[in-house]
């Protein structure tokens, strides 16, 4: 399956994740976000960004629980809480930032 | 920690090699996903398992994932607990300091890192071992 | 007869390293890969083990697999060749047969 943008062709799996994250690139994210109607703003790219670090960093995705301490110690623990994770991607912030970020779905994601 | 489910101790027991064989990265995966569910989850790596924790792995020319830099995310997953086997070094010639440094960040010490290693003899983590109530060996 | 013998356990955990290396003629060749690479290191407690085999038969260690370890090439036991891929494919075919041990 594949995803196209501007053009450009993205090879994605059943559930619209990335295949390759190296193809990622943000035009891949707003197109995915646009799709799904809510377009990203910059709360969403301060956590796919952090995503796409973690990973960079330690080859995971991080499981959700991880996911909220971190982004409460990095952006504030106003951030780090799930109902404001949840209000930016109410699909689950794990999941559907992860996709946006190009990432595979998180290890341990029930 | 978890509201009225027991909390039981959890010890992941690795033995063997990363890469030669499927166990180190399995036996890592099933970690991350039963941290999940607060549990007291210890890791030991015993035998060749220590290894898997050798620093400065490479693994462009064998084509397979690198790995070893998810240990490091151990300590977000709230696992503080990682037993080095002493003799199963000494056997090897090696010491600690070829290992990673694995640490935990302390929350209510405005997340100051705390070292996770525990360097043990064969005795001693053998008295953890029988002090856990479940044991996984890969 | 030159036969190239592979092994690809670690020396730990069972006895192929071992049994590879009584058993090998002496025009032979041993090519350690994947975990068995181990063997190669010094100051492991096989090492006076690999060192005395050396006075008997080539010794060689695929680099990758090395390099996949975390084991530095500076602490590979002297006289043994670390070769990478095309080296392993040079010595099947200079070798008459080749015996993988598991």
């Amino acid at each position: 399956m594949s995803l196209e943008v501007n053009g450009k062709s993205y090879e994605v799996d059943e559930e619209g994740y990335l295949a390759d994250l190296n193809t990622w690139d943000s035009d891949v994210a707003e197109a995915m976000a646009n799709a799904d109607g809510a377009p990203l703003d910059e709360n969403h790219w301060e956590v796919i960004n952090f995503l796409r670090e973690y990973y960079e960093e330690y080859q995971i995705a991080p499981a959700v629980r991880v996911l909220t301490k971190q982004i409460g110690k990095k952006l504030g623990k106003e951030k780090g809480n799930s109902k404001y994770l949840y209000e930016l991607f109410p699909y689950g912030p794990a999941k559907q930032a992860c996709k946006y970020a190009g990432l595979p779905k998180p290890t341990g994601c029930v | 920690m978890s509201e009225e489910g027991i909390v039981k101790k959890f010890m992941y027991v690795n033995r063997k090699c990363p890469y030669g064989t499927i166990y180190a990265l399995e036996s890592l995966e099933v970690v991350l996903i039963t941290a999940a569910f607060d549990q007291d989850v210890s890791l030991a790596f015993t035998d060749d398992g220590v290894y898997q924790l050798m620093k400065d792995q490479k693994t462009d020319g064998i084509g397979m994932k690198n790995f070893s830099s998810t240990y490091a995310a151990l300590g977000d997953y709230e696992i503080k607990k990682i037993f080095i086997d002493k003799e199963s070094l000494d056997e090897r010639g090696l010491s600690i300091s070829d290992l990673q440094e694995l640490v935990w960040e302390d929350e209510d010490e405005d997340y100051a890192e705390k070292s996770s290693i525990n360097l043990v003899s064969r005795a001693e983590l053998s008295k953890i071992m029988s002090q856990q109530d479940v044991v996984m060996s890969f | 007869m030159s036969m190239l013998h592979t092994v690809n356990k670690s020396p730990f955990e069972n006895s192929s390293v071992a049994s590879c290396i009584s058993m090998c003629a002496k025009s032979s060749s041993i090519l350690f890969i994947e975990d068995a690479v181990i063997s190669v290191m010094k100051s492991t407690k096989f090492a006076e083990m690999i060192e005395s085999s050396l006075k008997d038969f080539k010794i060689y260690a695929l680099k990758p697999d090395l390099e996949a370890r975390g084991l530095s090439l500076n602490n590979v036991i002297e006289g043994v060749e670390i070769i990478e891929y095309e080296g392993f494919v040079d010595l099947t075919t200079e070798h008459d047969s080749v015996q993988s041990w598991l």
